[in-house]
């Protein structure tokens, strides 16, 4: 069995001389680099009965040889080779990046952030008018618009997403229900469920929750799916060859997230309006009709104009948002992930403001 | 000095490292009776091949004739259809518990046509994780003097270690790639098209570099291209793909010697006169 590296040492009077034997190499290194630091001066370094040395051995040996200002002697062939290569000082290669104090690195953090989301809203209002252009481009140019991509989006985010977003739909109206007739039964105003599931869904929630969704299922798919193609080189294929990847990628999925909104939006109103109706049926032994006539007496139609006022701005925010993102992806995948994760957090932060606003704007022209 | 249990724990290092031995082979690579099938379409039927221990092979074929797929079989990316394959005596289908398979690992470094290099660390992070899988007691100080007396050895530039890849050219790239794959001091190299994507200058000093490390470092190289200068420049032998086989391996003058069409072809067509025309000479003085 081959042993592992060791070395013996011989005192002498101007220093030690290391004889070294067994196999100088990285998987038999054990403590021996640790053990060789604690010599004192060292005077020769003894290699003749080295059964093997790799790069790593070479290393030790060189660094230990520089340090002390030893001499190697009994090198053989092979470990001459080595140690020849890596004879050169290398105390100019870096390794690390500079490292500064956590003071500088803290603020210094600070500081890159606050002019990042600054940057950020730049770039997102930026890429808005840069995508109105292009669409106003496309129209004057009277170049096909691509209905094709336009409507397979269709498919993936509003089709597809139908299921989910009509179950959580559903849930929220039943819990709106069941929560507001807990309150309200304390005031014998039970039947005013209706009212609070009704106006709440048409006006805000169906169409708050779905926004969130679709930001969470398509802003994120379109942010990946654009990233992705960023990082392949092919939205730069598609320029080369002459198409505007505002056009062909960023236009389509806008013009979808935009036309499926409202509907979506309309359709989340009407589910939470069931689950609540069903609750009402169920835990309140009000019947469907008497909750539907209720209904048609309780929610103005300016309720409804709200929605569909506010459905494709938050479309356009969603699909913005999620493009921009995918396009900001440069150098590895690991930015794909984190522009993804901005998206959304940037669409859903973004839609709840914009609700804010527009919730004080209708009332205060009279829309209540 | 250290504590019983970490003596245990490198003793039973040690017994490890001594499972497998390259230097009592005379035969790095023994691949025999190789079958690769990917549905119905055969890529490897029964081929055979010997990678000499010390000697850097070449292997050329068309596209899709399986060199890739070679490779990935032998490093064990791909388990193959039927055959068997032999690194340093020892099969990866047979070995039967972890610690001989990680064992058999760290006798090969790897160098994939892309690089491969894990894009979020720096190219020094890069080199140090093979050392810090297998290594995990080696300190950092040693560590990072490790990364950049590599980065040095594969011609790196001083300040290419705190990189990440994306900061780097298509050539340097290569270069970390070849100094992780050369991280644990392999035996064995396996590289994929290291010159592919290079412009002639790069691609030529690459070759230069390859040769070197061999030398230097006493390596097995298997090396795949598509680039006839690098197989002048660096092969000692070339093994030939097609026909779902291996049909030749040799020399350049002894491949030269040869019959076959798709050699014929491959080294006397206009690219291949080009080659042979400037390294014929030093190609010759290598055979004799």
């Amino acid at each position: 069995m081959a042993a592992s590296a060791d070395f013996e040492t011989d005192e002498g009077a101007d220093g030690v001389g290391v004889r070294f034997t067994g196999r100088l190499t990285l998987a038999r290194l054990g403590d021996l680099p640790a053990r060789l630091d604690a010599l004192g001066p060292i005077r020769t370094l003894d290699l003749s009965d080295v059964e093997r040395i790799d790069t790593v051995g070479a290393w030790i040996i060189t660094r230990t040889a520089r340090a002390h200002d030893a001499e190697v002697t009994g090198a053989s062939e092979d470990a001459q080779r080595l140690l020849k290569a890596l004879a050169d000082d290398k105390s100019d290669y870096r390794v690390h990046r500079d490292r500064r104090p956590m003071w500088a690195r803290m603020l210094e953090e600070l500081g890159t952030a606050s002019v990042g989301v600054w940057n950020e809203f730049i770039g997102i209002v930026g890429f808005f008018g840069a995508m109105i252009v292009a669409f106003i481009t496309q129209l004057r140019a009277r170049r096909r618009i691509r209905w094709h991509a336009i409507v397979t989006r269709f498919q993936t985010v509003g089709v597809d997403a139908l299921p989910i977003i009509g179950l959580m739909s559903f849930l929220i109206g039943i819990v709106i229900a069941q929560q507001g007739a807990v309150q309200l039964r304390q005031f014998g105003l039970e039947v005013f469920t209706i009212n609070l599931v009704g106006r709440a869904s048409i006006r805000e929630l169906g169409l708050l929750m779905t926004a969130i969704m679709v930001a969470g299922r398509s802003g994120s798919a379109f942010a990946a799916q654009i990233g992705t193609m960023k990082l392949t080189e092919e939205v730069d294929a598609m320029r080369t060859i002459g198409v505007s990847p505002m056009e062909a990628i960023v236009l389509p999925r806008v013009a979808a997230s935009t036309i499926i909104m409202p509907l979506l939006g309309f359709y989340a109103s009407l589910c939470a309006i069931v689950g609540g109706g069903v609750f009402s049926w169920i835990g309140l032994d009000i019947p469907p009709i008497t909750y539907i006539q209720r209904l048609r007496e309780i929610i103005p139609m300016t309720d409804f104009w709200a929605m569909l006022i506010k459905a494709p701005v938050f479309g356009i925010l969603v699909g913005v948002t999620g493009c921009y993102s995918g396009m900001q992806v440069r150098q590895n995948a690991e930015e794909v992930g984190r522009r993804t994760t901005s998206a959304v957090v940037a669409a859903i932060f973004l839609v709840i403001v914009l609700d804010a606003f527009f919730a004080v704007f209708f009332s205060s022209i009279g829309w209540n | 000095m250290a504590d019983e249990e970490e003596q245990k724990e490198i003793r039973q290092e040690l017994a490890a490292a001594d499972a497998v031995r390259p230097e009592k082979f005379d035969i790095a690579i023994r691949v025999r009776g190789l079958v690769n099938q990917f549905g119905d379409a055969v890529i490897h039927d029964h081929l055979d091949l010997d990678v000499r221990s010390g000697e850097i092979l070449g292997v050329v074929g068309g596209s899709g004739t399986g060199k890739s797929v070679l490779m990935r079989s032998i490093v064990g990316l791909q388990t193959p259809t039927a055959g068997e394959i032999e690194v340093y005596g020892k099969s990866l289908d047979t070995i039967a518990n972890e610690e001989e398979s990680r064992d058999l690992r760290r006798r090969w470094g790897v160098m994939f046509q892309g690089g491969a290099l894990f894009s979020t660390l720096s190219v020094a992070e890069n080199i140090q994780v093979p050392l810090r899988e297998y290594y995990p007691r080696l300190d950092q100080a040693l560590l990072d003097e490790i990364a950049a007396y590599k980065v040095a050895m594969v011609g790196l530039p001083p300040d290419a270690g705190p990189k990440f890849p994306a900061e780097l050219s298509g050539g340097m790239v290569k270069r970390a790639g070849l100094a992780r794959a050369l991280a644990l001091d392999p035996a064995l190299l396996f590289l994929d098209e290291p010159t592919a994507g290079l412009d002639p200058i790069g691609a030529a000093k690459f070759d230069e570099l390859i040769r070197e490390l061999a030398d230097t470092m006493g390596l097995t190289v298997f090396l795949i291209t598509h680039d006839l200068d690098s197989l002048y420049a660096t092969c000692d032998r070339v093994a030939v793909l097609a026909e779902k086989k291996v049909i030749a391996v040799g020399t350049i003058a002894e491949l030269l010697a040869t019959e076959h069409p798709w050699i014929q072809d491959y080294f006397n067509g206009p690219r291949g006169r080009a080659a042979t025309t400037s390294h014929g000479r030093a190609a010759h003085d290598r055979t004799s």
